[in-house]
This record gives C-alpha cells, sequence and structure tokens, in this order.
C-alpha cells in the first residue's frame, strides 16, 4: 500500500474540512455514560471532541482527560467479548490515579483511534496495554509537573487521588481543571515512571465489565443493531460454491418484489437492497431459485483429505533442521511414529456477519465488526481505488468471532452494495448459510510425529512433518482478501501471503529433546482457511501433547511427572504442580468407566502457560462419551482482571472441547455442506462440561495475552483422557464416539 | 399483503401495517425499536431470538407475526420493572455472564420462563432450560451459575 498520510495538521484540517470526522459522532454510548454517572457524583460524560489520531507515538492518540472529570482511553484494539475494554481502563487508571468509574473507552475507529493492526493474536494486553500504560505514565508525569510549576515545588512531592493533585502543603488541583480539555499532545517518551504493581489498586481487581447492563438490557450493542436515519437493507447472493460462476438470471421478478429498491449484479455478484430486512430476505429466495450457476464445486472428495494433504508435500520449509535425527529415533531404545489430523473447523458466529456503509460523494464510512479498522480501510481503499484518507471504518461489536470470520467481507460487500445507493445508509447482514459457508475456516491439517527416548528415560529425539493450508488471509490491503472481490467482473483475484508462522506455532516442543526438528508442507487445500483462534497452535498442540500422552504409557510413566521432569520453566512445572495439587491427580478416583487426560502449552512457546484435566464417563451400553470436567490453571504474568481471564479461559476450554469432540466442516463435489446448526453442530448446554480454572498470578511480570492459551491443550487432554477410558488413541479429530474401538472397552 | 397488526408487546399494544406472514423479529426490531431480540439463524436453531410468549419462550425468526396477534409478548427490555432489573438480569451481571454477549437475550428470556415453570431447577433442569440456546463463546458454567444464583435471589424474595 502506498501511504497516503499527509502531515499531521493538514490531515486533522482535511478530515474536518470534509465534514469526514462528524459522520456516526451519535454512536458515542449514551447510556453506558449515563449508567456511570448515575452510580457516582461524577458529572455525565459527553463523549470527547473526534479528533484524527496522527501519531501513535503521543499522548493524546491514547489519553484524553476533558474538562468535566473524565479520563477517555483510546485503543486501536477491537472488543470482541474479551473484556478488552476494562482491562484497558484499569491499566490507565491504575497509572493516572483515576478511579475507574470516570473512564471511559473508544476502540477501533480510523477517524480517532490509533493505528493497532489487527485484534489477535491475543496481542491486546501486551501491546495496547502497554501503551496506554505508557501514555498514561507519561500522561501523569507531564501533569504533574505543570502542577509543581503552579506551585513552584518539586513533583515528587505530589500525590495524586483520584485526578487531583495534592501538595505537602495541602493546595489542590485536579487533572482537569489544570488541563481545561487541551490535549496533551506530549511525545510518549517512554522514560515516565511506571507504578510498582505492589502498589496496583485497579489492576489485578476484578472489575465488573460496563457492557454487561447494556447487554442484559437488550440495548443496541451491535453492529447489527445500529440504526440509521433511512437505513435501507441489503442481502447478497453468495454463489453455491468457491470457483462457481454465474451463468445466466432473470431479475425480472425480484426487481418487481414489494420493497426491492435496487438489485446488483456484477458479474457472479449478487445483490439485493430493501426498504425492509425481511422483503430483502424474500428477495434473496426468489433470486437463489432464478440463479444459474456454472458448477465448479470442490474436487477434494472429503474423505479423502487427509491423503490429499499429503500427497500435496512438495519442498518443505525447514522450521528447524536436525542433522541426521532419523537415525537417532530409530536407533532408541523407545521409538516411535503416528500420524495426527485435524479437519476444517468453523468460527461459527452465533450472529451471521454484518456491516452498515455509506457512501457520501467521494467518502465512504462502513460500520464494520472487523478485527483492524485499518487493514480493513487500506483493503476497501484497493477495492475502490481511493485514498485510504476518505474512507472511516467505524469499529462496533460483533457476535463472537474467535478470529478472521466474515465481519471483513461483509465489510467490504455492504461498501460495493452502498456505492449503488449513494448518500444511503445500507445495511448489509449475512444469512445463517452465508457465514457457514463463506467464512475462512481453520485450516485442516496433518502432523507425522516420531520420537526417541533412551533406555534411562532421557528424551533424544523429537521431528515432526507438519502439513497445513495459510492460518492468515486477513485483508491486507489487497481487495481480493475480500472473497467478493473474487466474483466481480472483472474479478480480482487472491493471492495468499506467505507467512507461514501460524503453521508452526507451537510446533517444536519445549520438552527437553537433545534433537528438535519441523519440516512445514504447504498446502493448498480445498476450502477458504485463514485465523481462527490458536491458529495452528490448536492442532499442532493437540497432535504434540497426545503422541507424548503414547510416549508416557509406553515408557510407563505418570503424565504429570513427566511433563514436570522434562520441562525446563520453572513456570512451565508451576502450572502442572498447581494442577496436580487443584486436582488431587495422585489420587484421582480411576474407574472402569471414566478416564483421565493431562496436557500443556506455552501458547506461542512465548506467552502464557496453561496446563489441564479432563475427566470422561463412557457409557459402554450407550457406546458414548461424555466430557464431566475440565480443570485448568493459567499463568499470564501480572493478571489485569482476574475474572476477566477465568472468563476468557473457561470460555477457551469449552469452545475447544466442542472443535475438539464434534466439529467438522463438511463437503461434497457441490461445495460446503454444513449449512447450518443441524448439519454443523456444536456444543449445547446439556452437554458441555463442568470447568474449573485456577491462576498463577505474577505481578511483578510483564502481562501476556491469554485468550487462545486453553485451545489446544483441552484438545489433547480429551483424547488422553479418551484413551485412558477406552484404550482407543483417536489421532483423527473429531473425537467422535464412534471412533472408538468399543470392543475392545 | 400488509395488514393491520395489532400486537401485545411489554404491557403495550400497538397497531401496525405488516406482512402478516412477516416474521416477528424483524417487527420487534424495526417497527417497535427493540433490539434484545437478535437473528441468529433464521431457522429456530439457535435461540438468539427469543421472546416470552405468556410465559413461554418463542423464537421469533420464523413464525409469522401475525401468530402473535392475540398474545403478550415479553422482550428482553420488558424484563426491568420500574428500572428494576429482573433478578435473572440481575445475576448476569453479578456473575458477569457474558463473553461477546449475542446469545445473552435468549439465555435470559429461555431462563425467565425456566424460573416461572420451577423456581428451584437443578444443574440439569438449567441446563435443559437453556438448551435451544447456542452459545460459541462457552460462557455456558457462568449461565448455569447465573440461573442457580438468579433462582436463590427470587426464593429469598418470596
Amino acid at each position: 500500500m502506498k501511504d497516503h498520510l499527509p502531515t499531521n495538521e493538514s490531515r486533522r484540517s482535511f478530515l474536518k474540512a470534509t465534514g469526514h470526522l462528524m459522520i456516526g459522532f451519535n454512536l458515542l454510548p449514551l447510556s453506558f455514560c449515563q449508567t456511570k454517572a448515575e452510580q457516582t457524583e461524577i458529572p455525565p460524560y459527553a463523549g470527547v471532541p473526534l479528533r484524527a489520531t496522527i501519531d501513535n507515538k503521543l499522548v493524546d492518540s491514547w489519553i484524553r482527560l476533558d474538562a468535566a472529570g473524565h479520563l477517555t482511553v483510546l485503543s486501536g484494539k477491537q472488543e470482541l467479548g474479551q473484556g478488552i475494554k476494562i482491562a484497558l481502563i484499569q491499566i490507565a487508571a491504575e497509572e493516572l490515579d483515576i478511579t475507574p468509574e470516570r473512564c471511559h473507552i473508544i476502540n477501533s475507529d480510523t477517524g480517532q483511534t490509533p493505528n493497532e493492526g489487527f485484534t489477535a493474536g491475543s496481542n491486546s494486553v501486551e501491546g495496547s496495554g502497554s501503551a496506554i500504560r505508557q501514555a498514561a505514565a507519561e500522561a501523569r508525569q507531564y501533569l504533574l509537573k505543570m502542577a509543581a510549576q503552579k506551585w513552584n515545588i518539586a513533583p515528587e512531592s505530589l500525590q495524586v487521588i483520584d485526578g487531583t493533585i495534592k501538595s505537602p502543603s495541602g493546595e489542590k488541583i485536579s487533572y482537569w481543571e489544570l488541563l481545561d480539555g487541551k490535549f496533551i499532545e506530549e511525545k510518549i517518551s517512554g522514560e515516565a515512571p511506571l507504578k510498582a504493581p505492589k502498589n496496583y489498586k485497579y489492576v489485578g481487581q476484578p472489575l465488573q465489565r460496563d457492557d454487561i447492563l447494556k447487554l442484559v438490557n437488550g440495548e443496541s450493542h451491535f453492529v447489527h443493531d445500529l440504526k440509521m436515519p433511512g437505513m435501507v437493507h441489503a442481502r447478497i447472493l453468495h454463489p453455491p460454491s468457491y470457483q462457481d460462476k454465474l451463468q445466466s438470471i432473470d431479475l425480472s421478478e425480484v426487481k418487481a418484489l414489494p420493497g426491492v429498491l435496487k438489485v446488483i449484479q456484477n458479474g457472479s455478484f449478487l445483490a439485493i437492497v430493501a426498504e425492509r430486512e425481511y422483503q430483502a430476505i424474500k428477495a434473496r429466495n426468489l433470486m437463489e431459485a432464478a440463479a444459474v450457476w456454472d458448477k465448479k464445486g470442490i474436487q477434494v472428495a472429503q474423505n479423502q483429505l487427509l491423503e490429499d494433504i499429503q500427497k500435496e508435500s512438495g519442498q518443505p520449509e525447514e522450521v528447524m533442521a536436525s542433522e541426521g535425527i532419523e537415525q537417532i529415533i530409530t536407533s532408541s531404545a523407545l521409538n516411535h511414529q503416528a500420524e495426527y489430523f485435524r479437519p476444517y473447523h468453523m468460527h461459527a458466529s452465533i450472529g451471521p456477519s454484518c456491516a452498515v456503509a455509506l457512501w457520501e460523494e467521494n467518502l465512504l464510512t462502513v460500520w464494520t465488526a472487523t478485527q483492524g479498522v485499518y487493514p480493513v480501510r487500506n483493503t476497501l481503499s484497493d477495492l475502490f481505488s481511493i485514498d485510504a484518507e476518505k474512507i472511516r471504518c467505524i469499529g462496533v461489536p460483533g457476535s463472537g468471532c474467535y478470529g478472521h470470520n466474515g465481519a471483513d467481507d461483509v465489510s467490504g460487500e455492504a461498501a460495493l452494495i452502498a456505492r449503488e445507493m449513494p448518500g444511503v445508509h445500507v445495511r448489509l447482514q449475512w444469512m445463517r448459510d452465508d457465514e457457514h459457508k463463506w467464512e475462512p475456516y481453520g485450516t485442516s491439517m496433518a502432523f507425522r510425529l516420531s520420537a526417541g527416548i533412551d533406555s534411562d528415560g532421557n528424551l533424544l529425539a523429537w521431528d515432526s512433518a507438519v502439513w497445513s493450508d495459510s492460518h492468515s488471509t486477513r485483508p491486507d490491503g489487497r481487495a481480493g482478501s475480500f472473497v467478493s472481490a473474487r466474483h466481480l467482473d472483472p474479478p480480482i483475484e487472491f493471492r495468499k501471503g506467505g507467512w507461514s508462522g501460524g503453521s508452526h506455532r507451537n510446533g517444536v516442543p519445549e520438552y527437553t529433546f537433545k534433537a528438535k526438528q519441523l519440516h512445514l508442507f504447504d498446502y493448498q487445500g480445498p476450502l477458504r482457511t485463514s485465523s481462527l483462534r490458536g491458529l495452528g497452535a490448536y492442532a499442532n498442540t493437540f497432535a504434540m501433547e497426545c503422541f507424548l500422552d503414547e510416549l508416557i504409557r509406553k515408557s510407563d510413566n505418570d503424565p504429570v511427572a513427566f511433563r514436570i521432569k522434562n520441562l525446563e520453566d520453572p513456570r512451565a512445572r508451576a502450572v502442572l504442580e498447581e494442577l496436580e495439587k487443584n486436582t488431587n491427580w495422585k489420587s484421582r478416583a480411576k474407574t472402569a468407566n471414566n478416564g483421565f487426560g493431562i496436557a500443556y502449552a506455552r501458547y506461542k512457546n512465548a506467552t502464557s502457560y496453561f496446563a489441564v484435566l479432563a475427566e470422561v464417563e463412557i457409557d459402554r451400553q450407550a457406546k458414548n462419551y461424555r466430557l464431566k470436567k475440565l480443570t485448568g490453571v493459567i499463568d499470564s504474568g501480572l493478571t489485569i482482571n482476574p475474572d476477566g481471564l477465568k472468563n476468557q479461559t473457561e470460555g477457551g476450554m469449552i469452545q475447544s472441547a466442542s472443535w475438539t469432540m464434534m466439529e467438522e466442516v463438511n463437503f461434497d463435489q457441490n461445495g460446503v455442506t454444513s449449512t447450518d446448526w443441524n448439519s454443523y453442530p456444536i456444543l449445547r448446554m446439556v452437554d458441555v462440561p463442568e470447568v474449573e480454572v485456577h491462576i498463577i498470578d505474577r505481578p511483578e511480570t510483564k502481562p501476556m495475552g491469554a485468550g487462545e492459551a486453553a485451545m489446544g491443550p483441552v484438545a489433547a487432554a480429551i483424547a488422553n483422557a479418551v484413551f485412558d477410558a477406552t484404550g482407543s488413541r483417536i489421532r483423527n479429530l473429531p473425537i467422535k464416539p464412534e471412533k472408538i474401538d468399543w470392543s475392545k472397552v | 399483503m400488509p395488514r393491520d397488526i395489532t400486537l401485545h408487546v411489554n404491557g403495550k399494544s400497538q397497531t401496525i401495517s405488516a406482512d402478516p406472514e412477516e416474521p416477528l423479529l424483524y417487527i420487534l426490531r424495526a417497527e417497535f425499536d427493540l433490539k434484545g431480540a437478535k437473528f441468529g439463524c433464521g431457522l429456530q436453531q439457535c435461540g438468539a431470538c427469543m421472546v416470552l410468549e405468556g410465559n413461554s419462550a418463542q423464537p421469533t425468526c420464523l413464525r409469522p407475526c401475525a401468530s402473535f396477534e392475540n398474545t403478550q409478548i415479553t422482550t428482553l427490555e420488558g424484563l426491568a420493572k420500574s428500572d428494576k432489573l429482573h433478578p435473572i438480569q440481575q445475576a448476569f451481571i453479578e456473575t458477569q455472564a457474558a463473553q461477546c454477549g449475542y446469545c445473552l437475550n435468549g439465555m435470559i428470556i429461555s431462563a425467565v420462563a425456566l424460573l416461572q415453570k420451577n423456581s428451584s431447577p437443578s444443574d440439569l433442569e438449567i441446563r435443559e432450560g437453556l438448551n435451544q440456546v447456542l452459545c460459541r463463546c462457552g460462557t455456558h458454567a457462568r449461565f448455569i451459575k447465573a440461573v442457580k444464583l438468579a433462582s436463590e435471589k427470587i426464593n429469598s424474595e418470596l
């Protein structure tokens, strides 16, 4: 992408002059503000003036103090249900010594928040949190200096209580009085003193999220809920499958339907705009019946997927090489090889993707639930060949996405449709089958693992071969990343990027194998793929921790003791020791009808540590099993909000259990056949396990991303528990009861 | 063809002109500006669109609005009484039972229906009572906890 960024002041005046800054200003969460004001003596919050962000290095880009007595934090990270708003507020409130009730946050808006790329990789607390902490500390230092100058005393002698600076002789002035609404345009030097964790008042506390009050009252919260003056409703008709092209369509009946305002056909891109949502749905149904497609379907048969993956080998990437490792393994006293497989998994958001778009002259505004407002803006800029500065992407929460779902695609499509309806807010919502069939899945993967251990139990060698399609096809400035751009005439083709880090994430064991090797084979699979929670770490950890369990069984070791013995990092050992203690592992009540499985991983081999115990119960008669309980221990360093950390970890555990036990995207020669919740079932209330999460808080260490840590270990722990209960080693996800050899149980 | 349809929503009656076949969900969200009930699947599979019809939790994404004409509809927005939250809403806040929150409408509406029938449900009865509603974030354990807490609140008020 070309960088069109004009100079700072000209950028602000450009936005102001075009009136572009005012669009969507009514989106300030007023109810949220009123709620806070009701609880305290703090004056009502009126929001902050819209001001374009110009440089992530300025305090003003992250921290705003108004004249009335509020702090507004700006973050380029989106609230996805992970509770990032309250966590970032806690961090800012802490450094500035302001009660959190005075604090508000604006997330993800190219018109005003910093560019922080994508809200992904469990990176928000580490990235945005760290920037906000630095900015808040800088602001505090700046304000203390101002007060010190005013009173002609040393800033070190001052103290702050809820935003009011006090001198030793009793003088007082608040941040808000000092600034009187002016911005702090200081550079963040990175040298402002940070508060010592032992003095924390808000960080580390289970503060409640404000948005839950809105949610329980049914207040407008999601992008789906936006209501704009004169807004109209769009639906899109995607082709039956990826490569299918529109042969012909008679649109005359569709155009004649009541309420239909516009029928759009551009190549194989078909969309409808109507006054009412239901009219748009009816028109889409009619359009579906009228469309004649040139069907290319899907060439790979689902039951041949594993063979297809391993056939498409090509030259592997040597992620880690160790010469002669094959020889070491085959000559080891204990050596073993096994193959593991993961099918395609869906994000499967409960609310189908939705966006609102508005073209006014040559300015485009999109209200979007994307994880990256700036990357989407750049991609829209490429799609429409207009300057990125003429596009504003305003982040609004969507239904939980867990990675790259349809949120970006629907934003691109809404903009394409709205271009045909100048001056009108167009709301596009996908139907259920759009979401199920067109979201980019977590890719299918295959693994061939081999390892050798000597007769004294020393870990000699571990060799992994991994096959994977891409885990990252997010919109990054190239229009082809939007799925519908490929259906336009002329089509804008898609090229996947070269980044393979997602594929071998957690692929190299932390265990003390003397030699380690990992070869990665790039697979071009039949289905569209991108980032799903944990990327390759989910299946790499599943395969690794199951294979390790195989080695442990073969060498007659204890699953907890073996891991502790062969991990060098004391924090890794600590989560396992804590798990052992909390679950009474050594005195577990093993019966003929249950099984226990252990797994551990440090996410990305670099962030949160997570160990988990799964307990399953089997029913021989029904040839079925049930996941009874998951107990996890997590160490994410400094805990910002322990309840938020628990909530996300519980969620990750349950979601992973659902992927692992029951999920796979089905397809046949005509396309994806998992089109709804019956054809792609997920865990329901009656089947979810009991979950228990323990936190090891380490205030003296940096906070680390936590939202994806549970995914892989939970998968392996369930498989290991099923083996413990049944003797069947299921290496091919999902772990459906029919894969268990019940004759041997 | 559109005709006059009278709906009783959250204690108020309103007559609108609508296609009688139009599912109630779209009417609630557009005409009544009630955003609590959500579109999830349009197939009565996920429960995101639940409302109370009398005391029963019912999906609204497929059923024609005309079929609700002679019933009392309560939406999520109608649960709080004179600014006092329903004990279930209160319990969801106290247990912080939400991640993305998209399924919350279905969960809360189902929980209200459940507790009206059975004010002291067991774990299993709670699971069964909320089973129609899908949650993808994995907040289920908290929903169970919230319903238990609400049950305690309701029983202590009796």
